[in-house]
């Protein structure tokens, strides 16, 4: 986890140290008249653990969706590693961006979903080299290998030629996380990855996840487990209806919310 | 591992009022269905009637049916049925995919094309298409490449490029591929759209994503009702007579039948030509359904083996131990 200081906004070069990995400015998202994400601006650093927590409907997966241009911002500008997501500025205008550079953006940023979204018609290993040997085009024999040292990391290398309806949802869940990794990202997203499954196969994909904190890789999360959020954030954002409500170390925020909101969450999830 | 034992056996010891251990399976009585053998019973007995009668009867002619049921015209006849439907069909899946990828595309003009084609060739009907197109050569006498309304740079007589055969070909698979591109749209749509997001999320492209990832899934929606489309195809190539093209199993039997003054006995030929056909193709979809059940059927590694057996008992243990791993983290975490 590199250790620096809050950058300068100054014009951005991609793989910068100075950089943040996600910077958002006034970010807005609509679904027609009803507006799910007001005003968000927030900063995660590179190597940073950010989670984000809140009510469901409080705009957190909407908000991590726009990380990777599932969606797109109403307004505002969100950009990764330096780099406007889906848009290139240009005249003081936001131009759209072809499919294939959005496509190319996305390489770098890897999501794992609540439910789990594995292909089903490939085994564990075919689903983790799918990516690297059609996007990358990485050569099967390099992909295999890969994909079997990931699953190695995931605790998987014995399932390796099962399918998924054959893995109990904690498996499948660290099999997504191998694919995504896969792709070699410089950016994690956690779209709520423990909220589908049983309650005893929680702890081992939260395993997996620290794990892969401690190598400093920089993670967005959005989650309901606050045990986790207190043990391995190093940021905790707290959404409520579309707006960032408090943002600190999770042992304070946790310990000690300073809005109404927050404490009203926390003594119900806590 | 002797550890999370001692552990366990903490725990209550084994049941102590449960019943004495059985031996084996308990013995049930099986219901009985009386009315099930009755049934079965008078059926077989009414089709027996009604063979025995059929087997003397004169109009159905059995000695004809012999004679013609391997004759040369009518075998080849079957051949010609089954290479109209396989050619046919192949135009129409392909293009039928190709249609149904399209009306899902984001792109508009690809959309408004292929629901302009849905809306032809769904909306006319096949006999009247298969007129039209045995009057190509008489609507379109030569066939050009070229700038329009300049001296074209080729030119083909559109007679000698397409034959009846052909013509029935193309017929039969554009007026199929309308059918098949709402049955593979009901297929994309079967498809979770969680599996489109992850494949974007990867970096895969529209087209990538379509290719690799929903359309190999739709196939096991897709499979059933194609089946039948074929199945269907088989008797409508019995239509291509409308083109005109004569050299399939149904009229080639009727213009036997013309011949010997008796059309029942070639009915009968060609019945069981259509059937013996669709039984074969009824083979090939179980093995494609099969083929693309793949993740929703059994273990690759089915077969309780000794190796299996082993491991498994040593996965078993090791969840225990993970269990008590959990359970002590999650009271430590003070929740």
């Amino acid at each position: 986890m590199s250790e620096q200081t809050t950058a300068p906004a100054g014009a951005p070069a991609a793989g910068d140290a100075s950089v943040p990995m996600v910077r958002a400015e006034h970010v807005s998202k609509s679904f027609g008249s009803n507006e799910v994400l007001k005003d968000i601006s927030l900063e995660v650093k590179r190597g940073e653990v950010l989670c984000l927590v809140g009510p469901s409907g409080s705009g957190k997966s909407t908000f991590l969706r726009c990380i990777n241009h599932l969606e797109q911002v109403s307004s505002g500008r969100l950009a990764v590693d330096g780099q406007l997501v889906g848009y290139r500025e240009a005249g003081g205008r936001l131009h759209e961006m072809h499919p294939k550079e959005i496509s190319k953006q996305r390489r770098d940023i890897g999501m794992v979903f609540q439910r789990f979204n594995l292909f089903p018609h490939m085994t564990a290993l075919e689903n983790v080299m799918e990516a690297p040997t059609q996007v990358k085009g990485l050569s099967k024999a390099k992909a295999k290998a890969r994909a079997l040292e990931l699953l190695a990391r995931v605790g998987l290398a014995e399932r390796a030629d099962y399918y998924p309806a054959h893995l109990s949802g904690g498996q499948q869940q660290r099999v997504a996380i191998a694919r995504a990794l896969a792709m070699d990202p410089k950016l994690m997203l956690f779209d709520e990855p423990t909220s589908a499954l049983d309650p005893e196969l929680v702890g081992e994909v939260l395993d997996v996840m620290k794990e892969l904190a401690k190598t400093g890789m920089t993670m967005v999360v959005v989650t309901h487990e606050m045990g986790f959020a207190r043990e391995v954030a190093d940021t905790l954002v707290f959404m409520d209806g579309g707006v960032v409500v408090e943002t600190g170390v999770p042992r304070e925020v946790l310990a000690n919310p300073q809005h109404q909101r927050t404490k009203a969450f926390l003594s119900k999830v806590l | 591992m002797s550890d999370s034992s001692a552990g366990r056996a903490a725990s209550p010891a084994p049941a102590v009022g449960a019943p004495a251990p059985s031996s084996g399976p308990e013995k049930v009585v099986k219901l009985r269905h009386p009315w099930r053998i009755v049934v079965a019973v008078l059926l077989l007995a009414a089709v027996a009637v009604f063979v025995i009668d059929a087997a003397q009867r004169e109009a159905f002619d059995w000695a004809s049916v012999g004679k013609y049921v391997f004759d040369k015209r009518v075998t080849q006849a079957a051949g010609f049925t089954l290479l109209l439907t396989v050619l046919s069909m192949i135009i129409g899946v392909v293009l039928g995919i190709i249609l149904a990828v399209m009306r899902q595309s984001p792109n508009p003009v690809l959309k408004s094309v292929a629901w302009v084609y849905l809306w032809i060739f769904r909306g006319t009907p096949v006999y009247v298409q298969l007129v039209f197109w045995g009057l190509l050569a008489t609507i379109y006498s030569s066939i050009d490449l070229g700038v329009p309304f300049m001296e074209p740079w080729v030119s083909f007589p559109t007679k000698l490029l397409f034959n009846a055969f052909w013509l029935t070909v193309i017929g039969l698979g554009l007026n199929e591929s309308a059918y098949m591109a709402e049955i593979v749209r009901a297929g994309l749509l079967s498809v979770d759209p969680g599996q489109h997001e992850a494949a974007t999320a990867l970096g895969m492209g529209w087209g990538k994503t379509m290719r690799r990832v929903v359309l190999p899934q739709a196939m096991r929606v897709i499979i059933p009702p194609t089946g039948n489309e074929v199945i269907s195809m088989l008797k409508t190539t019995s239509l291509a007579t409308a083109v005109p093209f004569t050299l399939e199993l149904y009229t080639r039997t009727r213009d036997i039948s013309v011949e010997i003054f008796n059309p029942i006995p070639l009915l009968i030929v060609a019945s069981i030509w259509y059937l013996a056909i669709t039984s074969v193709l009824m083979v090939g979809q179980f093995f494609l359904e099969k083929r693309f059940a793949r993740g929703v059927g059994a273990r690759p590694d089915a077969g309780p083996g000794p190796v299996t057996a082993s491991m498994s008992a040593v996965e078993l243990d090791e969840t225990a131990a993970a269990d008590a791993a959990i359970a002590a983290k999650h009271g430590g975490d003070a929740r």
